[in-house]
This record gives C-alpha cells, structure tokens and sequence, in this order.
C-alpha cells in the first residue's frame, strides 16, 4: 500500500485515507499507521515507523561499554530498569563475572517493582484509549508510589542506569523493604477495586472480548512474545523457559489465557503484577546480607573477541542483547532485539478489517513502546 | 432563571420587541453563566472521583477558573483551515448556539416563572435540540479534515438513533398528561411524579439524553482516543467555545426535559419556592451524568448503533403499548 504514488488508482470513491499519528492523542509515541478506510472499517493497516529513532545501536559503537549503559534504559523507558540490568547481565556473561547474592535479590526487587509499575501504566492507558478517565489517575497514583521507592534506592524515576557490572550501584536499606512490602499490601487492596471499576463493566467488556484476536500461530509467525503471547495460550516466560539470574529460585506461575483477545491480554497483565508481587515477597523474606559488588569491580576492561546472546523477560516481551566484541574495550556491534518491534508487525494482519475505534484498543492492548520499537 | 411571565414582563414594558431583547439577554446571561458553573463542577467532581483536588487557585476553591479559561478563549486566534468550506464553517458554531436560546425559553421553572406556555413546547424543545445535530454535520464537513468528518458521520447516525427513543418515552407521557404543554405536564405532576408512574420511560429517555447530549460512555462523536476532537478538531478559540457552551447547555436541557417529564418540575416533597427544588433537580440529574462519564469507559459505534436500534426502541415502543393498553383497560 504506497498511496503517495499510486493515489489516484486507489481513490474509488468508495474508500479513503486516513493517517493516524504520528502526533494522535492516543498513539503511544510516534507511531503513525496508514490506515485504508470504507466508512469506519479498515480495509488495509500499514504501521510507518522511524520517528522516534535514537540511533542506540550506533552509538553502541561509539563508545565503550560502561558508556553505553546510560543508553539501555532509555530504550524503554517504562522498563529501564529490566533493560539496565540485562545489558549488565550480557557483559557479565561475557567476562564471566560472579555476582553477589545480596546484588542478585536486589536485581530481582527492582525488577519487579519496574514490571509492575509499567503494568500499572498500560492498565491506566489502556483504560484511557476506551474512553474510561477516571482508572488512570488510579493507576498513576499506584505506580507513583513504586517510582518513589525505586528513586529512593536508584536516585531517579525512569531512567535508572543502577545495574553495574558485577553489582548494582546502591544497597538498599530496611527503609526500602518495608515500603516495598507495605507497597504490595496495598496494591493487592487495589486490586480488587480495580476489578471492581473495570474488570466487570459490561461495555468494557464489550469493548475486549473477541477483539484482536492474536492466535497462536500468527503469534509464531511474527515472533509475538510477552504477555501478548501468553495471552494466546503459549506459556511462555523466559524468567521460567530460561531462568536468568536467580529466578529459577523462585515459586511464581506464568500466567496464560486461551482466546488471544484484548481481554485476554488484560487479564494476563493483572495476573502478572500478582506474580510479580508474590516475587517480590520471596525475594524480601530471602534476601541476605553481603557486598552489593565483586570484591575487585571491573573499571576499565577489554572483552576478547566473541559474541554473545542474552535474553531477559521485559514487560512487553523478549528483549534480548546481541553484543559482539572484537577484543577492543569498544563494542563492535550491539543488536537490540527487542519485544514491541515484532508485536507491532502483527498488527499488520490483526488490525484488518476491524473498526476505527478498534484499533485504538488493540494498539492499546499490545503495550507499545515507539521509543524501543525505533531505537 | 427569574423570568417574568409574559403578562408581567407585558405591562412593565408594553413592546413586543422590548420584551424580546430582555428575555434574549436574561437567558444569555443565565446560559452562560450556568455553563460556566456546570464546567466548574465538572472538574471539581471529576476531581473528587479521581483522588485529586480539581482547580483551586483561581477565586475561592477555584470559582472564576472557568472564567479564566473563557477570558482565554476569546483572547486567541481563530483559525481558518485554508481547504475549509468557509461560509458553512463559519455559520456551525451559531447554529448550535440560537436553538438552544430557544429551547430554553419554553421551560416552565414554576408556575409563574414561565416565558413561553405553548400547547406544543414538548415537540418545539425537540426540535430545537434536533437542530444542532445539524450544525455538528455542518461543522464536521465544512472542516474539510477526515476527523472531524468521522465525527459527524457517527454524530449524525447517532442521534437519529436516539431519537426516537426519547421520543417514544417522552411520548409515554404525554399519554398520562393528555397535553403537549410542558407547564401542563407538570402541572399533571403534582401528586406524584411520572417517574414512579413510568420509571422505564425515565430510564430509556435518560439514556438516549446522554447519547443525544454525546456525554460519556456515549461520547463517540468527539471520541478523544479515536477521532482527536470529532468535529470540532479544526475550531479554536471562541468557535470552540461555542461548541463547548452548547455541549453543557445540551445537557442542561436534556435533564430540564427530565425533571418536567418525570419528575414532577416545581413540584417538592415540601415547602421550598418552585424554582429552587426545579433546580435541585436539574442538578441531581446533572450530577449523575458526570458520575457517569467518569466511571465507565465508551462504547464502540456499532455496538451503540445495535444497542439503540435493537434494545432500547424496541423497549420503548414495548412500553408505549404497555401504557396505552392500560389506560384503556384501566380507565
């Protein structure tokens, strides 16, 4: 579908145009889809990327590797943590770094807490594309209370660059546990007016059941990962199907719904924060005391030359690292292969022959990031 | 609003023309200031529902923001799209201004305070209101910008489709008042209001009032998420105002409708002036839309479409029967 040069071939009368962002009021970011109309259905969806790329992986290239650290918390800034850390965790695995116990719980902590406070985001929003206002300012309240503790420990609220090779940069303090743990208490009382507001309201679920339907297959075809993918039956988490970390020491379930639809991948998402909440708790109840770094920090260091593959469970999906080193303390290449990217190419084939306003809730549903996936 | 009867108003000023200018200029200042309130109390409501404090800087607890905000509106720039269909985009925002005027002047606020008592002023204050329906068209395709054009389209479908049920309830009552008159409806109220008498009435013409109104869950028009602004994307400054004045001013209608139709009009439990409990009313109603808007999401075009044309007329006619088949077996 190019319609800036065959135009006037494809102006029948009958269907027309229409750009849908790259500045909307509901498009995360800067995505901005070409969409072929008849009336109110789309007959044909084309998503135009690009207007918010960063060149990340360029400047990878540019810059040793403590240098590009800052980088990978920007590429999602609602998971900057979870990117912070897995990039820390590729350079360990390369120059084979032993991490500190205390330092693994702790990763695992704020980890967490990212995952349920970019949940909390996509829940208000996704709410907010349906036209309900009121659950957003909920939902913001909530994560606020995360951002607070994470900058309490981190130092900043969404760019956190705390992950350091071997470590992280600051222990935390009891302080910081009892406000995760009070934290918990009182996102699971929410929880339950959450379900209350939204989960039960027959237009809302007017407006998800049966819409946007992902199935399994399509989700393979596009590489679909994340709750996305385990909104359409496959059971897929790496913090499970590969535990990374010490995430194989935990006790939690990866949640799965059947039918693919919006609502399915509602419903995946509130389930996650419980699991995540319950992680959370192990990791509180088990955390030791010790060193937060390696008794001797790597400062400056060269990694030999070879490659390496690391993937890590972000909130929206897959996120891996593909770093190759040539022996120089420069990276040759660093390949973000990250998780919005492919769940937006599946939009191609699901967003077809739906409603205007459908889109907005299936855009909604998938939990874009335009930022990661442009980098 | 004090209006003066026709009478009064008559002697004092003994001019048709006179009398005229004075209730145009009175029902002005009332709708304006009226909106102005209404948008005040919007934010502060929504506010309060969403754990926040609303505006709260400008006047006390934040009163003359709104007037603020209009004094802003009229400062800025209007802006013409260069491809717009000028002399139809310009006459849109007048156009959904006058029939509200005229609308409102037909209410009887209590016995005395009536303007104008015509034995047609149900259908004269749906008419009107169907006239801005009109304008919005109007607006949406002298835009010349596929939003606004997507407004109007649904806006249109929209409010055909909802009329019809409000007439039909409305037309329930009519039944029991035996007249068209709205201080005729409500003087047929004063024992008991029609709402105990039709309460599935009241409920299909309260929900076809906040489609027509375009509130929320039925705000799909303007659907912020899907089409920017719907059709008044391309308006600013005063014209916007306009749309927006005429969007509050909409819903105050629609629930004065409500309180004549259904709930008795000046009529109260007990002794307060007829006006004030008019109001009480009018403000409860209000009240309950905004609680409304600010709890449920919105729904999808067809599913609205299918909910007007599948439920609610079928109900309505159901329930013109029912009332029919009643008064004659029971009368």
């Amino acid at each position: 579908m190019k319609p800036r040069k065959d135009a006037a071939a494809l102006l029948d009368g009958e269907t027309y145009f229409l750009n849908m962002g790259p500045q909307h009021p509901s498009m995360h970011g800067v995505l901005r889809l070409l969409l072929r109309l008849s009336g109110e259905r789309i007959l044909e969806c084309e998503p135009v990327i690009g207007y918010a790329h960063r060149a990340h992986e360029k400047m990878a290239e540019n810059r040793n590797y403590q240098m590009f650290l800052p980088n990978t918390s920007r590429v999602d800034y609602l998971g900057g943590m979870i990117y912070n850390l897995a990039y820390c965790q590729a350079i360990e695995k390369m120059l084979e770094i032993e991490v500190p116990e205390r330092a693994e719980y702790i990763r695992v902590i704020v980890s967490e807490l990212n995952r349920i406070s970019s949940h909390l985001l996509w829940f208000g929003t996704f709410l907010l594309d349906l036209g309900g206002i009121t659950p957003f300012l909920y939902t913001f309240d909530d994560r606020e209370e995360i951002l607070n503790i994470l900058d309490r420990v981190t130092g900043s609220r969404l760019t956190y660059s705390y992950g350091r090779f071997g470590g992280v940069t600051q222990d935390v303090d009891q302080e910081f546990l009892s406000m995760s743990t009070a934290f918990i208490k009182r996102l699971r009382t929410h929880f339950s007016e959450y379900h209350k507001l939204v989960t039960g309201n027959v237009i809302f679920q007017g407006r998800c059941r049966g819409v946007g339907v992902i199935s399994p297959d399509m989700a393979r075809t596009y590489g679909v990962t994340g709750p996305c993918l385990r909104a359409s039956g496959i059971p897929y988490d790496i913090r499970k199907a590969e535990p990374y970390g010490i995430y194989d020491r935990f006790d939690f379930d990866v949640a799965t719904r059947n039918e693919g639809d919006n609502f399915a991948r509602y419903e995946v998402r509130l389930d996650e924060m419980e699991q995540s909440c319950r992680i959370i708790e192990q990791a509180i109840a088990n955390i030791p005391e010790g060193p937060i770094m390696p008794a001797k920090p790597k400062k400056r260091f060269k990694i030999p030359a070879g490659e390496c593959y690391f993937a890590v469970e972000s909130p929206r999906g897959l996120m891996g690292y593909y770093i190759v080193a040539d022996g120089s303390d420069i990276p040759s290449r660093i390949k973000l292969r990250t998780p919005s990217f492919s769940n937006l190419s599946s939009m191609v084939e699901v967003l077809a022959d739906t409603m205007v306003a459908d889109t907005i809730a299936i855009l909604g549903s998938i939990d874009l990031i335009l930022p990661e996936v442009d980098r | 609003m004090p209006t003066p009867t026709p009478t009064t108003i008559h002697d004092l000023l003994g001019n048709t023309w006179l009398v005229l200018l004075v209730a145009t200029a009175g029902i002005m200042a009332f709708l304006t200031v009226n909106t102005l309130f209404l948008v005040w109390l919007e934010r502060k409501v929504s506010a309060r529902m969403q754990n926040r404090l609303g505006p709260t800087e400008v006047g006390p607890a934040g009163l003359v923001q709104t007037i603020a905000d209009m004094l802003k509106l009229i400062s800025k720039q209007l802006i013409t799209p260069r491809l717009a269909d000028k002399p139809i985009y310009h006459l849109a925002p007048w156009l959904i201004f006058l029939p509200i005027l005229a609308a409102v002047s037909l209410f009887p606020f209590s016995e005395s305070y009536v303007l104008h008592d015509l034995n047609v002023g149900l259908i004269l204050v749906f008419a009107f209101a169907g006239l801005t329906i009109l304008a919005i068209f109007m607006a949406g395709w002298g835009s010349n910008n596929k939003y606004a054009l997507l407004g109007a389209m649904r806006s249109v479908a929209q409010n055909i489709a909802y009329e019809i049920p409000l007439m039909l309830a409305a037309l329930a009552v009519t039944m029991h008042a035996q007249t068209m008159s709205l201080r005729g409806i409500v003087e047929a109220q004063a024992d008991l209001p029609y709402i105990f008498v039709q309460p599935l009435a009241f409920v299909i013409y309260f929900i076809s009032g906040l489609a027509e109104t375009n509130r929320a869950p039925f705000d799909i028009p303007e659907a912020e998420s899907e089409l920017i602004a719907g059709f008044h994307t391309e308006y600013s400054g005063m014209r916007f105002a306009m749309f927006f004045f005429a969007e509050y001013s909409n819903m105050f209608i629609v629930c004065m409708v409500a309180t004549t139709l259904f709930l008795g009009g000046w009529h109260g439990p007990f002794g307060l002036p007829g006006p004030v409990w008019f109001f009480l009313k009018v403000y409860g109603l209000i009240l309950l839309m905004m609680w409304f808007r600010w709890t449920f999401p919105r729904l999808r075009f067809d599913q609205l479409m299918s909910f007007a044309w599948k439920i609610l007329i079928p109900l309505a006619l159901f329930n013109l029967l029912l009332t029919a088949f009643i008064m004659k077996v029971v009368a």
